[in-house]
């Protein structure tokens, strides 16, 4: 008995310096048998379509495709807090412009656009913005921090005043990205939220958008770009070329992205 | 030196312990002055984070108190077919992922859940709404306390309680008069746990009550919303955190000395 326990401790220690030795040498890519490695941040909202997609980027191109998805705003911050990042995919153009402003990202790219709707369950009675001013009724939307959330206040300064107070007076929830608006709804927490039709697509009829008239609805345009501390410039490069055309354009398309303005 | 090189092997992993699990918290105090974060503690999202914090969690922990010391009592004192088994069922949470309590909550009380239909009916809403939250809290908290409430009665010497029974105390006089004062050092370290989970309680709250300033957003929804755009804010609040857990483990670590180390490693 004893014998083990100082045998899984010697592992133990083993282990941590083996960890500490991989992380030294890892950032280099001077190990030549594994391949390239990519780490993509994308908006959450294109999770269904670059999951897709990237592995077979990644084959193509003999590379190991990393994705991790979430709120744009977080994953700049990641960015600017030094996160091992190549290429930065938003739900926005001013977070990539803001990047690249500050030296972080490289000439950002419009890559797509997509729909901002009103989303509700499938059997609701609610068909417009208005009816989102009743009392009593539920809401979830973005943070303030997350496009979908700025997307948001933005269409509602746009309503008359009283309208825009009743509505947000009935916000229950303020989601740090779109996957937590689209799983409240779903799950019948709140009876409405703001969300891009392509979030609504991919809950398979659980939820229905509603169209916003053409004055209120903004324009929502994707920017990428890769980020300038990275070591893989030119395949960062290809795959941000990559969602304009090839097998990520066409799951972007396939999800309901429209094509860049 | 004793042990020789073993020794020093031991050491080295202690050292590298303790540098690993210091650092991060170092460097929350050193990447935030003092002026900053008092600032960023006088805006009003942040103080409404620390009040709703401290009442979700004193809610939660009245709650596991008044259900868990009985329950944690009972299963230290009798022997039953399965026991075993219930003891596992109530520890379980203490391992599950923040966002599996989320999802569980929600598919069991969360409006299209198994109870959703009830609660609704008893005009009972828990999503989205403070007293959420303490349902969150609740849930990830109360196995912390009853598994080291259960140790603490488990180790009272039960000559005590006989000895109350033969002077004619009822087993209810007995359990509040003797167990519970016996066993408070370990009740008090069960709280400390419990207390320190629920005040970080993050995935779970925000999956099944959501994130709205006063009235879902604790302390932890509020540090992450401040990620993103304001990074000093979250610094100075992951600061009052740290501070805040940290005086809990002190105080009990002080209120009984030693005691609080025996009943952690009693099991």
């Amino acid at each position: 008995m004893g014998r083990l326990w100082w045998l899984l401790l010697l592992a133990v220690c083993a282990a941590v310096a083996a960890g500490c030795a991989d992380d030294d040498n890892g950032g280099g890519g001077s190990d030549s048998e594994s391949p390239t490695r990519l780490v993509v941040s994308a908006a959450a909202s294109m999770t269904e379509a670059l999951e897709q997609c990237g592995p077979e980027f990644g084959t193509a191109e003999t590379a190991d495709v990393k994705m991790s998805f979430a709120g744009s705003d977080e994953l700049a911050a990641q960015i600017r807090q030094g996160a091992k990042v190549d290429v930065y995919a938003a739900a926005n153009t001013r977070l990539p412009d803001d990047l690249h402003a500050d030296g972080l990202l490289g000439t950002p790219v419009e890559f797509a656009t997509n729909e901002f709707v009103l989303a509700v369950t499938k059997d609701s009675e609610i068909d417009s913005v208005e009816d989102l001013t009743m009392e009593g009724t539920t809401m979830v939307i973005g943070s303030e921090s997350v496009p979908i959330g700025s997307y948001t206040r933005e269409t509602l300064a746009k309503l008359p005043p009283d309208q825009e107070k009743a509505i947000l007076a009935n916000v229950r929830s303020n989601e740090p990205d779109v996957k937590g608006i689209v799983g409240k709804l779903t799950q019948g927490a709140a009876d409405a939220g703001f969300v891009y039709v392509t979030d609504v697509n991919a809950t398979n009829g659980e939820l229905r958008a509603i169209k916003l008239p053409a004055e209120l609805g903004p324009q929502v345009t994707y920017g990428a770009g890769v980020v300038s501390k990275s070591e893989q410039q030119a395949l960062g490069q290809r795959f941000v070329d990559g969602l304009t055309d090839g097998a990520c354009a066409d799951a972007l398309e396939e999800a309901g992205f429209g094509p860049a303005p | 030196m004793r042990g020789g090189w073993f020794g020093v092997l031991l050491f080295l992993c202690l050292a590298a312990a303790l540098l690993f699990l210091t650092l991060p918290i170092a460097a929350i105090f050193v990447d935030s002055s003092p002026g900053e974060l008092i600032d960023s503690l006088g805006e009003q999202g942040a103080l409404d984070a620390l009040w709703l914090s401290l009442r979700t969690t004193a809610a939660a922990i009245v709650i596991i108190l008044l259900v868990g010391t009985p329950a944690a009592y009972l299963l230290a004192t009798r022997s039953f077919r399965g026991k075993a088994l219930v003891v596992t069922l109530i520890e379980l949470p203490l391992v599950l992922p923040p966002a599996v309590a989320g999802i569980g909550l929600l598919a069991a009380v969360g409006p299209s859940g198994i109870l959703g239909g009830t609660l609704d009916a008893a005009g009972i809403e828990l999503s989205l709404t403070t007293a959420g939250v303490v349902v969150a809290l609740t849930f990830v908290a109360s196995p912390f306390y009853v598994r080291q409430a259960m140790a603490a009665f488990a180790a009272v010497d039960r000559s005590l309680l006989d000895a109350s029974r033969t002077l004619g105390a009822s087993e209810a006089r007995g359990f509040l008069r003797v167990m519970i004062p016996v066993a408070v050092p370990g009740l008090a370290a069960g709280t400390a746990l419990a207390l320190g989970r629920a005040l970080g309680e993050f995935g779970a709250t925000l999956m099944f009550a959501g994130s709205f300033q006063g009235i879902t957003q604790t302390v932890p929804l509020a540090i992450y919303d401040r990620f993103s755009t304001d990074f000093a804010a979250a610094l100075a609040l992951s600061a009052v955190l740290v501070a805040v857990s940290g005086a809990i483990l002190l105080s009990v670590k002080l209120v009984q000395g030693g005691a609080a180390l025996g009943g952690w490693q009693a099991d």
